[in-house]
């Protein structure tokens, strides 16, 4: 048994009482690396959970100052210091959806191409470059929005936006002048681009997994390429496809960087897309390090707590969505 | 189906077919055309910037001459900083979880969670150390920015450092185990070196994602204009000195931002690109 290993450590195996010295040893080893790795598991459970704790009680004052209605509260005033989150929160939501909206259709397309049409031999070049697009900083896009897209839009699409839908009734105000270039539709836009790596990766993944018998089948009856992907692919891998759209979405919603380079940072509500608005994730980046003041500190912690509850469930939903599908696949 | 019957009918399918299939091959291009756009943007406003002075100097103040020596040596530090707190902590969590716990409710329940943490906004991070490290310790510090990248280094190590351990064959283990090793050496001595590649994948990827990361270090390195290798200190970053510069309105600092832009865009994306060559092709996630 451990004759071999007791060789190697050098130890006399003729003495009994030196093997079980030498077990004795590496009972102690084996529990204490256990226990070390146990510790560590345990210690990304503590992470998460200090993470929410110091949330709430760095939150605390707003909630105290402002009760519950600091949630649709709508002023932001730090001289008055009246805070409330529904400019933030409202801008998080709408710039997340436009992302989406743009996002899906142009990630479900390229996975389309990626596993149905592309050549083989052409998958992995283009697969890795559609990931690097994930792996370029978020900072970049900021700077790349401010100085190259925002002006673009300013200059050509806003224009024409608001020259096209000017005489349509509820569209009219969506599309609302002046185009300043930066703005909740420019952030929506950047967004967009940020997560259409995760919702072709994922969608390329779970696409993936549609067994070659069933898209087969299909062609022998005498399907096109698209009717097997609408009828066939799409239909099986649903709930993946929405697991990558859910995760897509959770990261659109807590995007910093880039979005406070091109949102405009204005505290407000405005029907017009064209119009600066504000984030979550915006409003903390720019103002944390200047405000004064428990409850302007404590207003933007709570800030970051609703973004925390909102993307977690998210997150969480997108990875039950997942792990369903890599159940079914015994992956 | 029959298409003797209805030649207009099957024309008509194959033609929304090709439309369809159209649309998939532009939507592919537009993601690979972003990407040309932003590399190309970054070396067209960044590559003339490139000098000496970019590795030698400080970050200037506006209207004079400078480099971003600081800011780059702020990264490498805080960057080091990360993976030093986060990659034992996330490789031993994932060895739990492979090793011990494959199928427990806790390597459930952690995964889970681990999950959440690898796609978590990183502000909220930020915020989270600020809470616990810089409003009580009353400054800001270079060792914040270090432990808040670590806690984004974590959840990478741990994701990847699990799925390579799981692909190793258990026929390893159990071999090694026969010959009377103890688990600890087994796992240490054999299922790490077979999964060796795709541990050090894990933590180059992690690396990657931390040393563009701004948000985390906003409020708890902060940053600094002059060098600075006090890690109890407020620490320059390049990320962070790229958000400062390209929103100030100076030109010559916007200028700067770009170099900057420009070196920390080229050494993620190479970090990344020498991870997925080292991983076996089609493992990687």
């Amino acid at each position: 048994m451990a004759d071999l290993a007791l060789q190697n450590s050098g130890l006399s195996s003729s003495a009994s009482v030196d093997r079980s010295r030498v077990l004795t040893r590496f009972k102690v080893g084996d529990a204490t690396f256990k226990y070390i790795t146990l510790g560590s598991a345990v210690t990304v459970l503590v992470i998460l959970g200090g993470v929410i704790v110091a949330l709430i009680e760095g939150s605390m004052p707003a909630f105290q100052a402002f009760g519950i209605s600091f949630l649709w509260g709508q002023s932001w005033n730090p001289v008055t210091e009246k805070f409330g989150a529904l400019a933030p929160v409202y801008g998080t939501i709408v710039t997340s959806l436009i992302a989406m909206l743009i996002a899906i259709p142009i990630g479900i397309g390229t996975a389309i191409f990626l596993t149905e049409i592309c050549p083989p031999w052409l998958r992995r070049p283009i697969g890795t470059a559609i990931e690097l697009l994930a792996g370029i900083p978020s900072i970049i896009y900021g700077i790349w929005g401010l100085f190259v897209f925002a002006p673009f839009l300013q200059s050509t699409v806003q224009p024409f936006l608001i020259s096209l839908f000017g005489p349509i009734p509820v569209l009219s105000s969506v599309f609302a002048g002046p185009p300043y270039g930066i703005g909740t539709l420019t952030a929506g836009l950047i967004l967009a681009i940020m997560v259409l790596p995760f919702v072709a990766s994922i969608s390329r993944d779970v696409f993936e997994t549609v067994p070659a018998v069933l898209k087969e089948a299909a062609y022998g009856l005498g399907c096109t390429r698209w009717e097997v992907v609408r009828n066939v692919i799409i239909p099986y891998t649903r709930v993946g496809i929405i697991g990558g759209v859910m995760l897509g979405l959770g990261r659109a919603l807590g995007e910093t960087m880039a979005v406070t380079f091109v949102i405009g940072n204005a505290h407000r509500i405005s029907a017009s897309i064209l119009q600066p608005g504000t984030t979550i994730s915006a409003t903390i980046a720019n103002e944390f390090t200047e405000a004064v003041g428990d409850v302007y500190t404590s207003s933007l912690v709570a800030l970051g707590l609703i973004l925390f509850v909102i993307t977690f469930f998210v997150l969480a939903a997108a990875r039950l969505m997942l792990m369903r599908i890599e159940k079914r696949t015994g992956g | 189906m029959d298409v003797a019957k209805n030649p207009a009918a099957y024309a008509k399918r194959k033609r929304a077919s090709t439309i369809a299939m159209g649309l998939c091959i532009a939507a592919a291009a537009i993601g690979l055309g972003w990407l040309v756009l932003i590399l190309g943007t970054l070396l067209w406003e960044g590559f003339g910037g490139l000098s000496v002075a970019v590795f030698t100097e400080n970050t200037p103040p506006p209207g004079s001459q400078g480099g971003l020596i600081n800011a780059i040596v702020g990264s490498l530090i805080m960057t080091f900083l990360g993976t030093l707190f986060g990659t034992p902590l996330g490789i031993l969590a994932g060895t739990y979880m492979a090793e011990y716990g494959r199928y427990g409710k806790l390597s459930m329940v952690i995964r889970f969670i681990n999950d959440i943490l690898l796609s978590a906004p990183s502000i909220v991070i930020g915020l989270f150390v600020y809470e616990i490290m810089v409003a009580r310790m009353g400054h800001f510090s270079a060792w914040a920015g270090g432990v808040a990248l670590g806690i984004i280094v974590v959840p990478v190590v741990v994701r990847t450092t699990e799925d390579m351990l799981n692909l190793v064959p258990n026929q390893l283990r159990e071999a090694a185990s026969a010959l009377g090793l103890p688990r600890h050496v087994v796992i240490r001595k054999i299922a790490y070196r077979a999964a060796k590649a795709g541990m050090v994948t894990g933590v180059l990827l992690a690396v990657a994602r931390i040393s563009g990361e701004t948000a985390p270090l906003l409020f708890t390195a902060l940053n600094n204009q002059f060098w600075s290798t006090d890690l109890n200190g407020p620490m320059a970053s390049l990320p962070s000195v790229i958000f400062q510069f390209a929103l100030s309105p100076y030109k010559d600092w916007q200028a700067l931002a770009w170099v900057g832009a420009l070196i920390i865009t080229f050494a993620v994306l190479a970090l990344s690109i020498t991870a997925r060559t080292l991983s076996s092709p089609g493992k990687q996630r």
